[in-house]
């Protein structure tokens, strides 16, 4: 034990040390929360970016126009003939214009043009036409004799609200919350199974050509040299994982704020305001930040990242002995890894095609084996956690899956230890997939 | 004298091959031991199997006179492989520190016997080099370093040689000497002969896996001797000159080489020049010398290069 520590110690230091892993460490962090940040800036700051001119020659808006958060409607005078609406766009006073002509009549199948400078995002052209969809629908109601009231009363929906049996609500955003969690969680342990499952392979073919191998293993067992240099370098990871998380969380939770004041009022208001119409639709309309901030109050948290470490360190063992079984097999030629590398890649492939599955179907058979077959729970069963514990995921399916993983990585380790011992001290020859499991069914 | 290695019916087979085929043979506590074979012969799989890398298939090693025991005894046993390396980015010091403690030595201890070795090497200033920026010569200055270090019963050195100058080779060759001389017992595997003779007490020579020779240099090349001899004459003599004790098989002025009979003893050569009244500057018996031996040996047991090294 002694010595796996000593060896772990040694392969955590000479990479934490390097300049590398500060780097990628403290800056894969900045880049995510850019990215984060930009995309709460456009959706924050881009309102009210479009401009249209609108002549309403049959007088169809009655001088009034509600507007919308991302396009601003302007009614024109009448007599503005189309060279001075062109010049008007071409000058950048509007994007663009729409002329509803005297003749028009709601009830007909007449089309409207609307002319713009530049070509406009395919979301603005939504939103431009669903607001006319709705005002003109409105138009054609009341002309049928239908009271603004009537109108009204019509138009307040009765709409389904989902909720599971004990009681608590399932709304869409909680859904796609779980669904986005979920995916996200998987597609990080898929990530960091690679990243680090190839560093242990590379600092064992580094061990192997560098010929350290055979110094080493005279003084440790191989099966040692390669628990200390998986342990070290998963210690690593779990470093980088909380750097991570820490950096994440407090960079949220301080700068956010300070370059968004508003958007955390915002949040705040949504919170405190009781669930009722007002509010559904509310969320509904701003249909993003204020609700997400609202779902992720559902989403067990600390489940989730308690699993998440879990099946990290999991999959991460199970994984990672199997790589460096690969890399002591490779000689000099990098080329060799990566045909070794195909059967270890498969599962994990396969791993990722059910877990697509699964997030959109959490309890369908599939997702359910593939979260408790070893090879793929660490990725598929992240996938289901975020739907929630025990309503989706039974603890029994959990508790198996565990189980089931633990023994798994023993059995990969073993196996792996048997490949590792022979293959290290090879030199020369190109090794292949029928030798290694020879030297595994191999007695001593 | 007490052995402080017993080899006893060594077998390991590998897929195709028999890599070490029933070797057994004893070293002595406190000897220079040589290990001997062509390239191929099976002497890295038997040293693997002595420091515990591999398990023999069948047979038995004693060490100290107790069945070994690869989780205590590694302790007990130094080795330098023949494919040594480093890692690249570490430095110096830390990298034997590093390498001392995996043989168990704690951390204190590690650091005063790594400076004793240092300054004794000459090498205090490379401690905070990197290992990358070492020559072959130097960092294999460094590999006997560690190697030695733990102050092992058994030093195990696998072409220890290879790559240093004849200054540093002289260097690692007096603390071979002077660590015998203290006691520990040296196994030393090459095919350098002229190194062997030097150095070497007692030698085993093992080809295709199989022990062919065992005994030490001089008992071997007594085995080994043709009944030649030189001999100088004040006057040189004539060259088809033969008789039934010895026949002339070469002539350098005064100096003959001269092939004994068998049945004649070298007192009859002499006493046959000396009533012909010629004067015997100098005598001696021609010893093979170990190449010739190995050569003649190998040749023997017709080894052909093995395929490089299948495990």
């Amino acid at each position: 034990m002694n010595k796996i520590y000593l060896i772990a110690q040694r392969e955590f230091l000479t990479r934490v040390q390097k300049k590398t892993f500060l780097l990628t460490t403290i800056l894969l962090p900045l880049l995510i929360f850019g990215f984060y940040a930009l995309m709460i800036y456009f959706q924050v700051k881009t309102g009210n970016n479009t401009k249209i001119a609108i002549v309403d020659k049959a007088n169809i808006f009655n001088g009034k126009f509600q507007q919308d958060d991302e396009i601003e409607y302007k009614l024109v005078g009448n007599a503005l003939t189309t060279p001075q609406l062109n010049e008007l766009v071409e000058l950048k006073k509007f994007d663009g214009y729409l002329v509803i002509p005297q003749s028009f009549n709601p009830n007909g199948k007449d089309t409207l043009q609307l002319s713009s400078g530049k070509s406009l995002g395919i979301m603005t052209r939504e939103k431009i036409q669903g607001k006319f969809e709705k005002i003109l629908e409105q138009q054609r109601l009341l002309s049928l004799n239908v009271s603004q009231s009537e109108l009204d009363s019509i138009q307040n929906g009765n709409k389904i609200k989902f909720a599971n049996i004990s009681g608590q609500e399932d709304t869409a955003t909680k859904v796609g919350i779980s669904y986005g969690v979920g995916f996200a969680s998987a597609m990080l342990i898929y990530m960091l199974l690679f990243i680090y499952g190839s560093m242990v392979m590379r600092g064992v073919m580094e061990e192997k050509t560098s010929r350290i191998a055979e110094v080493i293993v005279s003084s440790v067992k191989p099966f040692q040299l390669m628990m200390g240099k998986i342990t070290g370098i998963g210690a690593v990871g779990i470093l980088q994982f909380i750097i991570w998380i820490v950096l994440v969380i407090g960079l949220q939770m301080i700068l956010l704020p300070i370059l968004f004041p508003e958007l955390m009022h915002h949040a705040s208001q949504v919170a405190i305001q009781p669930v009722g119409v007002q509010a559904a639709k509310q969320i509904q309309d701003h249909g993003g930040i204020g609700a997400i901030l609202d779902g992720f109050k559902q989403v067990n948290i600390p489940m989730i990242i308690g699993c998440f470490v879990f099946y990290f360190l999991g999959g991460y063992l199970l994984y990672s002995s199997m790589f460096a079984a690969v890399g002591s097999a490779v000689n000099e030629d990098p080329q060799d890894a990566q045909s070794l590398m195909l059967p270890i890649m498969m599962p994990i492939i396969f791993a990722i095609v059910i877990m697509t599955k699964a997030v959109n179907e959490p309890t369908s058979a599939l997702a359910v084996f593939g979260s408790i077959f070893p090879l793929t729970s660490p990725i598929v069963m992240m996938a289901r956690i975020a739907y929630g514990v025990p309503d989706t995921v039974p603890y029994w399916q959990l508790g198996l899956s565990a189980i089931l993983l633990i023994a798994g990585f023993l059995g990969t380790t073993w196996i792996a230890g048997k490949i590792y011992r022979t293959g290290i001290l090879m030199y020369g020859k190109k090794i292949t997939w029928k030798e290694m499991i020879k030297w595994v069914v191999r007695k001593n | 004298m007490k052995n402080i290695l017993e080899l006893h019916n060594l077998k390991k087979h590998y897929a195709t091959q028999k890599a070490v085929d029933d070797i057994s043979f004893n070293v002595e506590e406190g000897s220079i031991f040589g290990l001997l074979g062509p390239n191929g012969a099976g002497k890295t799989t038997l040293l693997r199997m002595i420091t515990g890398i591999i398990y023999p298939d069948t047979g038995s090693v004693l060490l100290d006179g107790k069945p070994f025991d690869p989780l205590n005894d590694i302790q007990n046993i130094g080795y330098m492989p023949e494919e040594r390396g480093l890692y690249k980015k570490m430095k110096i010091g830390d990298h034997a520190m590093y390498l001392a403690q995996l043989k168990g030595l704690s951390k204190s201890d590690a650091l005063t016997r790594i400076k004793y070795w240092f300054r004794r090497l000459e090498m205090e200033s490379w401690w905070n080099k990197k290992v990358e920026d070492l020559s072959k010569g130097m960092s294999q200055k460094l590999q006997f370093v560690i190697t030695v270090l733990h102050q092992p019963k058994l030093i195990i050195l696998d072409e220890p040689f290879s790559g240093l100058d004849p200054l540093n080779a002289n260097l690692i060759k007096d603390e071979i000497h002077e660590l015998a001389k203290q006691g520990s017992s040296i196994i030393f595997s090459t095919h350098r002969m002229e190194q062997v003779e030097e150095i070497c007490n007692h030698i085993v020579l093992i080809n295709l896996g199989k022990k062919i020779l065992d005994g030490t240099v001089s008992s071997i090349k007594q085995d080994f001797k043709e009944n030649k001899f030189s001999i100088k004459l004040n006057r040189s003599v004539d060259t088809g000159y033969s008789n039934d004790l010895f026949k002339i098989i070469g002539q350098d002025k005064e100096r003959l080489t001269l092939q004994m009979n068998s049945g004649v003893s070298s007192n009859d050569i002499l006493l046959h020049f000396i009533k012909q009244g010629l004067m015997v500057e100098s005598f001696n018996e021609i010893l093979p010398s170990l190449n010739e031996i190995f050569i003649k040996l190998v040749e023997e047991t017709k080894a052909t290069t093995r395929a490089f090294q299948t495990v």
